[in-house]
């Protein structure tokens, strides 16, 4: 599904490079949940950048879905975006004037589908998330668990092939963590590929492999036996 | 473009996030609104004035000029200066022959204006000075007189005939008959001789020394009533409307100083009042107005959709990080460009429209206000619809070209410069 070969990656700042990502390698295969940890500055956030086509590498290719990822431009890396990527922020990122419906549909109007269509999808897809009830909330109203989950619901809504999270319990206290994740694995359950981006261990230990990062190389990369989040939440 | 236009939710994208900051958007349109508002009035003041100046000289041909004698001021031909000259019946012939550019000339006599005593004119046991006019039907051609219902002005007959009778003014009417009394066919006293009334004059203000007392007789009457023989007080003249006035005028003076023997270049011996080059000046002032609306107009519009520019660039560095999100999420950066494009036209034209109301709504007002007033210069104010369009594509095309640097703004920021944790 991902395969990303020899991933350099270095930043220029006043003239000193700076050397974020050196030659990273890994291979991510379909119905995979991979947890990337590292320390700030490892570069992982880098590399999600790179996954999720907002950023470029200097060398090295990137391979998703047999589709090589090379040379993009703006518009051809949005229409990319959104029909490859789901992308979950550790803050959420919902459009605040937006209720949740209008919040989940909006990746499709961007696709250009038509407004029953979107609405009727972002419907079901809220309720894949358990929040078939506050469909007509603005984020404001909605607690942090509810926002993260409609942020989902809305980078599910247009069946990615990835679902990218960065830091996506970072802004929850831990019982909404644990059921964030619980969610997760749910979804991945269903066949969904997932990368999460995480510093908290016991957050990459509820996924089913994990990928250490220092210094921008991979020092670790193993399957674990996944702990069910739901054994937590009660 | 178009399907983006006419997409429900290119709309709802709009409002939604116009709405999100309501003070800030009725501050923009006040400004776009206030601009076309001036524009709009401005202009249609203009046109006010315009037509006002019209109504002025509509009873009045517009090529037209008078002539009348003074007294000489340059010795000339063994005469010394300072003889008094005197207009007679046969100049008008002698015009005619001279200056082709001539299509009409009323030779006038009058009484009671120019320092002349105005006659006593008395019916029954009412009675009041006027000034009398001796008059050829022609005059008619050059200065229109609207005669009341079941009136007539002097015809041919009246002046072959000699026929003793007179036109009056509304004045007139008034103050020598009753209320409810029908003063066509009646009779009246002028300078001891009685006149049969054919007609009552409705007064056109309009410059001039005419007044709504005024009588007229024929001038063949007059001659014989005040015993004037062949002269002539002044001449009314017009010429064809494709000639120039003001040429005319000169020849007309150069001709009557040959006949009269006057120095050519004694300007003093003739006196002439040139309605023509009164109307270019007005005519001159209008157009003036006329421009001048439109400039301030056109400048107030473009210095409130610079402000409303302003105001979306503020609104984009604000939005900075919903942009980024729309754009992880799958908006190229020509739907984010036309976005903040339409949205600036739309606050553009919602202001315009709004302005272009009000404008009108001002403009009925000034219309009721002064609709009574004929001596104000000032009639029907309207702004062509063929301004209004103009300002409506001003207001389009503006709005798009100032939206285009806070959409090129939006679109500059990386995604993931956007989305950046701080």
């Amino acid at each position: 599904m991902i395969h990303l070969i020899d991933i350099h990656k270095s930043y220029n700042l006043n003239t000193n490079p700076l050397h974020v990502l050196k030659g990273i390698n890994l291979s991510v295969d379909e119905g995979e949940l991979v947890a990337i940890m590292g320390a700030s500055g490892s570069g992982k956030s880098t590399m999600l950048n790179i996954l999720g086509m907002l950023d470029e590498a200097d060398s090295g290719t990137y391979t998703l879905d047999n589709t090589p990822i090379v040379k993009l431009n703006e518009t051809k890396a949005a229409q990319y975006r959104n029909k490859f990527l789901g992308f979950v922020f550790q803050s959420f990122n919902l459009i605040s004037y937006k209720t949740a419906l209008e919040n989940v549909s909006l990746p499709l109007y961007y696709q250009g589908l038509p407004r029953k269509e979107r609405q009727k999808k972002a419907k079901e897809q809220l309720t894949k998330v358990h929040l078939g009830e506050r469909t007509h909330h603005v984020p404001s109203e909605l607690s942090g668990g509810e926002k993260q989950r409609v942020a989902i619901a809305r980078a599910l809504v247009t069946n990615p092939m990835v679902l990218l999270a960065d830091e996506p319990t970072g802004a929850l206290d831990t019982k909404t963590s644990y059921e964030l994740m619980a969610l997760l694995q749910e979804i991945n359950d269903q066949g969904k590929t997932i990368v999460v981006i995480t510093h908290e261990s016991d957050i990459a230990n509820m996924c089913k492999r994990i990928v250490y990062l220092r210094d921008g190389v991979i020092v670790e990369d193993k399957k674990i036996k996944q702990k069910k989040a739901k054994d937590y939440v009660e | 473009m178009f399907k983006i236009l006419f997409d429900r939710d290119t709309w709802q994208e709009i409002f939604g996030s116009i709405q999100k900051n309501r003070l800030r958007t009725i501050v923009t349109i006040v400004g776009v609104l206030w601009g076309i508002f001036i524009y709009i009035t401005l202009s249609g003041a203009a046109k006010g004035l315009d037509n006002g100046f019209d109504r002025q000289f509509q009873n009045v041909a517009i090529n037209s000029m008078f002539l009348w004698a003074q007294s000489t001021s340059m010795p000339y031909g063994g005469v010394k200066t300072g003889r008094n000259l005197q207009l007679k019946m046969e100049d008008a012939q002698y015009m005619y022959n001279r200056i082709p550019e001539l299509q009409y000339i009323a030779p006038r006599n009058a009484r009671g204006i120019f320092g002349s005593a105005a006659p006593r004119v008395v019916r029954n046991s009412k009675s009041g000075d006027y000034s009398i006019y001796g008059d050829y039907p022609i005059f008619t051609k050059i200065a229109t007189k609207f005669i009341y219902d079941g009136g007539r002005f002097i015809n041919q007959a009246d002046i072959d005939q000699e026929r003793k009778v007179c036109v009056i003014g509304e004045r007139t009417q008034s103050e020598l008959f009753e209320d409810d009394e029908n003063p066509i066919g009646g009779y009246i006293r002028i300078s001891g001789v009685f006149f049969q009334v054919i007609g009552v004059h409705k007064y056109v203000p309009g410059g001039g020394f005419e007044s709504d007392s005024d009588i007229f007789i024929p001038f063949t009457t007059f001659r014989k009533l005040y015993n004037t023989g062949d002269e002539v007080s002044w001449f009314a003249l017009a010429a064809f409307d494709d000639a120039d006035i003001l040429a005319v005028e000169e020849d007309v003076k150069t001709a009557m100083r040959s006949k009269y023997n006057v120095h050519p270049d004694d300007e003093r011996a003739f006196g002439s009042f040139n309605l023509g080059e009164i109307f270019n000046r007005v005519i001159g002032f209008s157009k003036g107005m006329n421009l001048l609306s439109m400039i301030v107009g056109v400048a107030t519009i473009l210095a409130g959709i610079i402000g409303i520019g302003n105001i979306l660039l503020i609104s984009v560095r604000e939005r900075t990080k919903e942009l980024g999100i729309r754009r992880a999420l799958g908006a190229t950066p020509k739907e984010v460009r036309s976005q903040i494009i339409l949205e600036s036209v739309f606050l553009s034209l919602t202001a315009g429209v709004m302005g272009i109301v009000l404008g009108s709504f001002v403009l009925a007002i000034i219309n009721a206000l002064t609709a009574d007033s004929s001596t104000f210069p000032y009639t029907n104010p309207t702004v062509p619809l063929s301004y209004i369009a103009a300002a409506l594509i001003l207001m389009i095309t503006l709005g798009t070209l100032i939206g285009l640097i806070p959409a090129q703004r939006a679109v500059s920021i990386k995604p993931i410069d956007a989305l950046r944790e701080e």
